[in-house]
C-alpha cells in the first residue's frame, strides 16, 4: 500500500516553489501532458456525446438533428408504446424481448458455465483440449456466429431437416421463422458464444480457491456436493458478480447477433432496444425517439455498473 | 557544519502529517541508521532525502547546498532499495551502468568504472547474468555495485537486507560495514532492525509517528533511552519495563517492586538521578535490561550498585550462548539473562542480582526519563 | 509433517470403501456430460466448415453433417474473388483488406495509448488520478448507442470539410475517409479498455524500479522505454490480442460509419452476402465468407489462446 503513497513523485503541488525553473516544471507537468489527450478524448467523445445524446432526446428531431427543444416528447410517446401491445409496438416488443433475453441469457449461461466449471475440475484427463472447445466461440463476431446458427437452425437446411432424413419426420423446430419464439434462438446463440468464457471466469476462480480449505471441508466429513454448495459456491460469489456485470453488458448492448441470426425476426419480432434504437435513427427517421432509446439503454447500464465500478475503485482503507 | 543536515522537515499527505519536524545531523563519512516501526516515517524521510517525495516545509542540505527542489539524479545520491530494484530486462553490466548512461558517460569510461566496481564486490563472474539468474545475496551485491559506481556523496540504504534469509543477512551486514570503513563514505540507512542499526550506526534516529524519539550515538541510545519507547523497542531481549513504586528509607531513596504472593523488594538506590526524589510515594517505571539482572556469580565486578533478591523463576530459557530465566515482577514477566551453564530450575526460587548502575526510571504518565 | 498427513487418513479410506462401481460410474458420467457439450460448441462449427467445401448439390439433396462426398475449394474461391456484396460482384475480398487497414492502425495506437495512460496512472500518481481513471474505464462499458448519432454528425461535418480541403489543396488528409473514420471511432473507443489493462499491469510493477531509474537520471519518457516497455511483453500480447478481436468483429460502428461502398469492413460484408437476396442463395459460399471473416480471430485464438483468455479475463474483473 506505500507504494501507492510514495510513488507520488514531485507531482503535488506544494513542489512548485519560486525556485524550480521553467523546464523542471514542464517535468513535472509532464504525466499529465501525456495522460491530458486520451482524457479528453474520453470527456468529449463519450460524455460530450452522451449529453448530446440526450438533448437530442428532448428536440424533434426527424431525419437530420434538430436543436429546438421540444420537451420530452419522444419519452412520452416511447412510454405510450411501452403498453401498446395490440398490436405491439416495435419498442414493446424490443423492452420485453430484452427482459427474456437478458434473463434466460445470463440465467442460462451462469448456470451452464458454472457446471461445466466444476466438471472439468474433476481431474479430467484432456481438460487441454476440451477447454479451448468450450471457450472458441468467444473469438468468433457476432455476425459469423450469426450465420453458423442462422444456417443450422433453419427449417428447411438444417437441425429439422437433418433429422427428418434421419427418420424424426415429426420433428418440428422453426423458431427461427416464428414470431413468437426467435427471441428464443437468439438465447441459444448467444449462450453458445458466451458461456464457455463464463466456464473459464469460474474455473480460474475455482482453481483460485485454497487447497487447505477444501481438505479442511473434507476432514468435516463433507461430501463432494455438500463442499460445492456449501464451501464452494459460496466462495465463488465475487465470479458470479463479474459475470453478471459482463453479462448484463453483453445482453444490452447485443446488436449484431440480432442482425445476423434474424434480420431483425419476421415483423421485427426479435428486436432489441439496441436495434430499435438503430433502426428508428438511421432508417425511420425518427431521430429524437432513437436518442431516447438509447438514453434509456444507457440509464439501464449506469444503474448497473456504477455501483459496481464505485465498489471496485473505492480508495482501500489503509 | 555537518555533511547532512535536515532542519524541520515536515511532510503532510492530505490531511495526515507524515513527518512532524524532523531535525537530524551526520557528520562527513557518518553512518546514520534510521530505525523504528513500520509506518513510522523513515522510509518516508529517506525518500525526502532522495528527492523521491516532496516535502511541505523544511529543508535538506548535502555538503552545505540545499537539495530541496533537486531532482534525485541532481543531488549526487546513491540509492540501494529494498527490493534492491534490478532492471529485469538488463545485464548486471547493463544495471550497474545505467545511470552513467543517462548522464551520456562514453561506453569505454563507463566500462572501466563497471570493472572497478565488480573487483571490489567480486561479481566480475557475473557481468553478463540477468537479475533473474541472481541469488539473493548476489543481487544485493549488483544493487550495492550499482550505488558504488556512482561515487555519490552520500549513500542511502532502504531496509537493503530485509528479504534475505537470516545468515546471509549477518554476513551482508559485515560487508556492508566493512566496505563503510575502507571507504569512508557517509551512509543513511533505513532498518527496523534494531540489531542492524546498534550494528551498523555511528548515529541512531529511533523514530515513531513521524517523530525522531531520540537521536545520538548507539551507546547513548542503548544506555540512556530518552522515553520508554526507545528502551522498549531498542535492545533485544527488550529492556525489562516492570512497575514500581518509590519509597524513602531513612535519606536515601529505594525502589519497591511487587513480587507475586511474596512481600516486595526493595532497591536502595545509591545513586538516584535527581529527579527520582519528585516521585516519593508514587508510581514509577523501573527498567533494567535482562543482562543487567544476573546470577550474582555472573554480575558486573566491578558496578558500584548491585542488589541481590530471592525471585521465583518461572521459566528457563537455553538459548546455548545464554541461558534466560523468566521471572514475575510488578505483575509482569521480567527476564533475567544468566550465564549458560547457569544452574537454574523452573519453579524454584534463586537470588538475582540487580546491577542498580544501569537502572533507569520512566515517569508512567509521560512515558519520559526521570533523569 | 506426519501430523497434518494422519487426519487426511480417514477421507482416503472413505473413498476406497466407496467402491470401484460407483467411482467408475461418476467418472464415465462426467467424461459423457463433458463430451456432449463439446459436440453443442463445436457443431456450429463444423457444419459451416464442411458447408463451406460442399456443392451446391450436394446441400439441397444431402445431410448437414455429412463429410463432403467431393470435397471442393470453389465456394471459398468464389466468397473470396467473385460473390456479390450488394451490388458490387468481386468477393470480399477488398473488404478483409478493409478490415486489416482498419485494425492495424487503431490496434496500434490503442495499445500505446493504454501503455502510456497506465504508466502515468500508476506511477505518476496525483490527485484525482483514481477519478481519472473510473471515467476512463465507464467509457468501456456505455452502450455505444447513446454516442452513435453525435459521432455520425461529427464524422459526417469532418467529412464534407475533407471534401473543401480536397477541392482547395488537392488532399483531403484522410478526414472522410471511412477507414481513417473508424480507426479514430475504435481508438476514443478502445483506450479504456486498454488503459484498464496497462494500468493493472502497472500497478503490481514495482515501483522501485521506478525510482532506481530516477536516481539514476532517466527522463519520463526514457523510464518508460527503457524500464517499463521492456518488461511489459506479456499485457502488449493481451490487449493487442483483445483490441485486434474486438475491433475486427465490431458491427455497429462498421455499418453506422462504413455500412455502403467500398470501404465495409469485412462483418459488413459478410452480413450483406448472407442477405444478399437475389438470385439463388449459395449457401456454400456464405458459408466460406463466413469462415474467411472467421479466420483471423480464430487463428489468433488458436495460437494465442492463453492470453486471450486472459484479457477477456482482465476485462472483465476490475483491479
Amino acid at each position: 500500500m506505500s507504494t501507492v503513497a510514495t510513488s507520488q513523485i514531485k507531482l503535488t503541488p506544494e513542489h512548485a516553489r519560486p525556485r524550480a525553473s521553467v523546464r523542471s516544471r514542464l517535468q513535472d507537468a509532464l504525466p499529465k501532458l501525456v495522460l491530458a489527450p486520451s482524457f479528453a478524448i474520453t470527456i468529449v467523445f463519450v460524455y460530450g456525446f452522451i449529453l448530446w445524446t440526450i438533448y437530442l432526446s428532448f428536440t424533434n428531431s426527424k431525419t437530420f438533428p434538430s436543436y429546438v427543444i421540444s420537451g420530452s416528447r419522444a419519452y412520452q410517446r416511447l412510454w405510450g408504446w411501452t403498453f401498446d401491445t395490440d398490436p405491439p409496438s416495435s419498442w414493446y416488443t424490443s423492452i420485453t424481448n430484452m427482459g427474456i433475453f437478458g434473463f434466460l441469457y445470463i440465467l442460462i449461461c451462469l448456470a451452464l458455465g458454472l457446471f461445466l466449471a466444476i466438471l472439468l475440475d474433476q481431474k479430467i484427463r484432456g481438460e487441454g483440449v476440451l477447454r479451448p472447445i468450450y471457450l472458441y466461440p468467444m473469438a468468433l463476431s457476432f455476425i459469423v456466429t450469426g450465420v453458423a446458427w442462422k444456417w443450422f437452425l433453419d427449417p428447411g437446411l438444417g437441425l429439422e431437416q437433418t433429422l427428418h432424413q434421419w427418420g424424426w419426420t415429426s420433428f418440428h423446430f422453426d423458431w427461427i421463422k416464428n414470431k413468437d419464439f426467435v427471441i428464443y434462438t437468439v438465447v441459444i446463440a448467444g449462450v453458445w458464444q458466451a458461456s464457455g468464457f463464463i466456464m473459464a471466469m469460474f474455473l480460474a476462480g475455482l482453481r483460485g480457491i485454497d487447497g487447505e480449505i477444501m481438505k479442511a471441508a473434507q476432514i468435516d466429513g463433507a461430501t463432494t456436493f455438500q463442499l460445492y454448495r456449501r464451501i464452494v459456491i459460496p466462495l465463488l460469489r465475487p465470479i458470479f458478480l463479474s459475470a453478471f456485470i459482463v453479462l448484463a453488458h453483453l445482453a444490452i448492448k447485443s446488436y449484431d447477433l440480432v442482425v445476423a441470426l434474424t434480420s431483425g425476426g419476421p415483423g421485427g419480432s426479435a428486436w432489441l432496444p439496441s436495434n430499435f434504437m438503430y433502426e428508428y435513427t438511421f432508417k425511420r427517421n425518427e431521430m429524437a425517439v432513437g436518442s431516447a432509446s438509447a438514453v434509456i439503454m444507457l440509464m439501464t447500464i449506469v444503474a448497473i455498473i456504477v455501483p459496481y465500478l464505485y465498489s471496485e475503485l473505492r480508495e482501500k482503507p489503509r | 557544519m555537518a555533511f547532512l543536515e535536515i532542519d524541520g522537515l515536515r511532510k503532510r499527505f492530505g490531511q495526515i502529517e507524515i513527518l512532524k519536524g524532523i531535525d537530524v545531523e551526520l557528520e562527513k563519512g557518518g553512518f546514520l541508521v534510521l530505525v523504528g516501526p513500520s509506518g513510522c516515517g523513515k522510509s518516508t524521510l529517506l525518500n525526502t532525502i532522495a528527492g523521491l517525495e516532496t516535502i511541505t516545509s523544511g529543508e535538506i542540505r548535502i555538503d552545505g547546498r540545499a537539495v530541496n527542489d533537486l531532482h534525485p539524479s541532481k543531488r549526487d545520491i546513491a540509492m540501494v532499495f529494498q527490493s534492491y530494484a534490478l532492471y529485469p530486462n538488463m545485464t548486471v553490466a547493463g544495471n550497474i551502468s545505467f545511470g552513467m548512461e543517462m548522464r551520456g558517460v562514453p561506453a569505454d569510461e563507463r566500462q572501466k568504472a563497471i570493472d572497478k566496481v565488480a573487483k571490489v564486490l567480486q561479481i566480475g563472474h557475473l557481468l553478463q547474468r540477468k537479475p533473474s539468474q541472481l541469488s539473493g545475496g548476489q543481487r544485493q551485491r549488483v544493487a550495492m555495485g550499482r550505488a558504488l559506481v556512482r561515487d555519490p556523496k552520500l549513500f542511502l540504504f532502504d531496509e537493503p537486507l530485509s528479504n534475505l534469509d537470516a545468515k546471509l543477512r549477518v554476513d551482508m551486514r559485515i560487508e556492508i560495514k566493512r566496505l563503510h570503513a575502507t571507504t569512508g563514505t557517509t551512509i543513511v540507512y533505513v532498518t527496523h532492525d534494531q540489531i542492524e542499526a546498534m550494528t551498523l550506526a555511528t548515529k541512531i534516529a529511533v523514530m515513531r509517528d513521524g517523530e525522531v524519539q531520540q537521536f545520538g550515538t548507539p551507546a547513548e541510545i542503548y544506555n540512556n533511552p530518552s522515553n520508554l519507547f526507545v528502551a522498549d523497542f531498542m535492545g533485544s531481549p527488550a529492556m525489562n519495563l516492570i512497575p514500581a513504586t518509590v519509597a524513602t528509607s531513612g535519606n536515601a531513596l529505594s525502589v519497591v517492586l511487587q513480587r507475586e504472593a511474596r512481600e516486595p523488594i526493595s532497591l536502595p538506590m545509591a545513586n538516584a538521578p535527581a529527579g527520582l526524589s519528585a516521585f516519593q510515594g508514587k508510581p514509577i517505571i523501573f527498567g533494567v535490561r535482562p543482562e543487567s539482572l544476573t546470577d550474582p556469580e555472573g554480575a558486573e565486578r566491578n558496578a558500584s550498585n548491585i542488589a541481590t533478591a530471592d525471585l521465583h523463576i518461572e521459566v528457563v530459557e537455553p538459548a546455548g550462548s545464554d541461558t534466560f530465566a523468566v521471572t514475575n515482577l510488578g505483575g509482569k514477566g521480567v527476564v533475567a539473562r544468566l550465564r549458560a551453564d547457569a544452574n537454574i530450575q523452573p519453579g524454584t526460587s534463586t537470588p538475582l542480582a540487580f546491577n542498580l548502575t544501569k537502572a533507569v526510571f520512566f515517569d508512567p504518565a509521560t512515558e519520559n526519563r526521570i533523569r | 509433517m506426519s501430523t497434518v498427513a494422519t487426519p487426511a487418513r480417514p477421507t482416503a479410506s472413505r473413498q476406497a470403501s466407496g467402491g470401484m462401481n460407483v467411482k467408475l460410474v461418476n467418472r464415465i458420467v462426467i467424461y459423457g456430460l463433458l463430451a456432449l457439450f463439446a459436440l453443442f460448441y463445436l457443431m456450429p462449427l463444423f457444419v459451416m466448415l464442411v458447408t463451406s467445401f460442399k456443392t451446391m448439390d450436394e446441400i439441397q439433396n444431402g445431410n448437414m453433417l455429412s463429410l463432403p462426398k467431393a470435397p471442393t475449394f470453389d465456394p471459398w474461391l468464389k466468397a473470396w474473388g467473385e460473390t456479390c456484396v450488394g451490388l458490387t460482384c468481386a468477393g470480399i475480398k477488398g473488404y478483409f483488406w478493409n478490415s486489416i487497414k482498419m485494425v492495424v492502425p487503431a490496434v496500434i495506437i490503442s495499445t500505446l495509448l493504454g501503455a502510456l495512460n497506465g504508466y502515468v496512472l500508476t506511477k505518476w500518481r496525483f490527485r484525482g488520478a483514481t477519478l481519472v481513471f473510473g471515467l476512463m474505464l465507464f467509457a468501456c462499458f456505455i452502450p455505444f448507442q447513446s454516442v452513435l448519432l453525435p459521432m455520425a454528425t461529427i464524422l459526417g461535418s469532418v467529412g464534407r470539410f475533407g471534401v473543401t480541403l480536397q477541392n482547395s489543396i488537392g488532399t483531403s488528409l484522410g478526414l472522410g475517409n471511412s477507414t481513417v473514420n473508424l480507426v479514430f471511432v475504435h481508438v476514443v473507443y478502445g483506450i479504456g479498455f486498454t488503459t484498464l489493462f496497462f494500468r493493472n499491469y502497472y500497478e503490481a510493477f514495482p515501483t522501485e524500479l521506478v525510482k532506481a531509474a530516477q536516481v539514476d537520471g532517466a527522463s519520463f519518457f526514457q523510464i518508460f522505454r527503457r524500464i517499463m516497455l521492456p518488461n511489459s511483453m506479456p499485457i502488449f500480447v493481451v490487449t493487442v490480442i483483445y483490441q485486434f478481436t474486438n475491433i475486427w468483429n465490431d458491427f455497429l460502428f462498421a455499418s453506422a460509419y462504413a455500412g455502403t461502398g467500398d470501404s465495409m469492413p469485412m462483418t459488413v460484408a459478410l452480413n450483406n452476402v448472407v442477405n444478399t437476396s437475389t438470385g439463388v442463395v449459395e449457401y456454400n459460399v456464405n458459408m466460406a465468407a463466413a469462415m474467411i471473416a472467421a479466420l483471423p480471430t480464430l487463428l489468433v485464438y488458436v495460437l494465442a489462446g492463453r492470453y486471450f483468455v486472459r484479457g477477456l479475463m482482465a476485462g472483465a474483473v476490475k483491479g
